[in-house]
């Protein structure tokens, strides 16, 4: 029985996409049998990153109205057998998909796949309810902004009433001068506001941008601070102790951060 | 009954009913009956008992309602009563109580105390550095630039009319009286 992983944000823009299509990446590197599913229909985006956009022919939409079956509408990834993707429709007929459609959907495709990461839509409206309706865990992505922080904070609130565990932490684009000079929230200040266990942090990476551009998550580049990062994600939900990354933080982070994943 | 000359100045009287429980609109009664007969005003009326529901409702507002968990951005707790707060309120969120709000967590968010206008109500919190702190229709916002501060506790200044903090140790000396039900049954 795979696991249903929803990866969420409450604010737009923070790295849902960039980090659903990069944690399927590195648990497909890992051997893991992956399925993407984008709910963010009419906004589409993860089969751009993933360089899968040429491909779609149905959409999640034509599963939920059965005109096709759910093995139909997905995507094999170019690069891995195990990573399959299932596309969101690029039309506005948002209703079509509801809570019950993609329990139906995830319950289905969990005794395929080892792991089905759900890439949420911005936002607390249906496209957020729907996301999370199947999801066994949660990933929630954040910024080292105050608005950012604060829309995680809302959204983490409205996962706990939800049936599902208690949800994972990422922080990304970090940039390290930033923190450091106090411009930006330091990993410290946002654990305490949060109060969930951190899973990763990730640095502000230009290599991010540039391999998005080019359709090819960079998970797959074999060193960039991203990369590493986002594999350590992975493995982490594996249940790997992996230390988190040194982004050349003040020691007594490290050691802060360490204390909450149990590890040394 | 008449020997009271026409203009005497009416005499202000107690009535005190003992064991006797009487209704609001007996009371009302009973105030018009001295009223109208005769050269008297009724000041108060006082008896040994309340409705059982009366005091329930006491107990309900002066009783402290324990919570454990964070208030998160959007989340509205309100409680009737005095709120005990283990857990953070984060900014967005907002705790309100009729009574006082003790909070021992981090305060960053909004808390509304004597929320239906009783402005002797105070406002602890172990780390204070709240958006907003109001108590009963007093508002007062946090100061652009606050580091916050551990320990303290807001309250009405009488004289200013205006929240200021204070630290909790030092509340004893205004507060001896934090809303017991004890105080309630005795002065009704
Ligand atoms: N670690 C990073 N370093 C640099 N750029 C990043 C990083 N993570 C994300 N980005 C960039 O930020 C932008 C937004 O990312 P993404 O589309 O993943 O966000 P999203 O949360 O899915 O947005 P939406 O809410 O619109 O769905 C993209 O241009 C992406 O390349
Ligand atoms: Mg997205």
């Amino acid at each position: 029985m795979g696991e249903a992983i929803v990866i969420t944000s409450g604010k737009g823009g923070v790295g849902k996409t960039t980090t659903t299509a990069n944690l399927g990446t590195s648990l497909a590197l890992l051997e893991k049998k992956v399925c993407l599913i984008d709910t963010d229909i009419g906004l589409r985006n993860l089969d751009v990153v993933l360089g899968l956009e040429n491909r779609i022919i149905y959409d999640i939409i034509d599963v939920v109205e059965e005109r096709c079956k759910a093995s139909q509408a997905m995507i094999k990834d170019k690069r891995f057998d195990c990573l399959y993707l299932l596309p969101a429709a690029q039309t506005n007929d948002k209703s079509a998909l509801t809570p019950e459609g993609m329990i139906e959907i995830i319950s289905e495709l969990k005794s395929d796949f080892d792991y089905i990461l759900i890439d949420c839509p911005a936002g607390i409206e249906q496209g957020f309810k729907n996301a999370v309706a199947g999801a066994d865990k949660a990933l929630v992505v954040t910024t080292p902004e105050k608005s950012s922080v604060r829309d995680a904070d809302r959204i983490i609130g409205l996962l706990e009433q939800e049936d599902i565990e208690p949800p994972n932490l990422i922080i990304n684009r970090i940039r390290n001068h930033m923190m450091k000079s106090g411009d930006m929230l330091d990993i410290d200040e946002i654990m305490q506001i949060l109060s969930i266990d951190l899973i990763g942090i990730v640095a502000d990476d230009d290599e991010v941008i540039k391999a998005t551009n080019h359709g090819e998550p960079i998970a797959f580049q074999p060193n960039t601070k991203a990369s590493i990062a986002y594999r350590n994600i992975a493995r982490r939900i594996l249940g790997e102790s992996v230390p988190l990354q040194n982004l050349d933080q003040k020691v007594t982070f490290i050691d802060k951060l360490k204390k909450v994943f149990g590890k040394n | 009954m008449n020997y009271i000359a026409e203009n005497e100045q009416p005499i202000r009287i107690r009535v005190e009913l003992g064991n006797r429980y009487i209704s609001t609109q007996q009371e009302e009664k009973l105030k018009e009956m001295f009223a109208n007969q005769q050269n008297f005003i009724v000041d108060h009326i006082i008896s040994n008992v309340i409705l059982k529901q009366t005091a329930l409702d006491w107990k309900d507002d002066t009783a402290i309602k324990l919570y454990n968990k964070i208030i998160r951005s959007g989340q509205v707790l309100n409680v009737i009563g005095d709120l005990l707060l283990i857990g953070d309120v984060n900014p967005g969120g907002k705790v309100v109580a009729t009574g006082n709000i003790y909070i021992l967590g981090h305060l960053r968010g909004v808390a509304h105390a004597g929320s239906d206008g009783n402005k002797s109500s105070v406002i602890a919190a172990s780390y204070m550095s709240p958006t907003q702190l109001r108590i009963s229709d007093i508002i007062s916002r946090s100061p652009d630039e606050n580091a916050g501060g551990m320990m303290e506790c807001g309250f009405i200044d009488p004289s200013s009319d205006q929240i200021i903090m204070d630290r909790i140790s030092h509340l004893a000396r205004t507060r001896s009286d934090l809303s017991v039900f004890e105080r309630r049954i005795i002065n009704g």
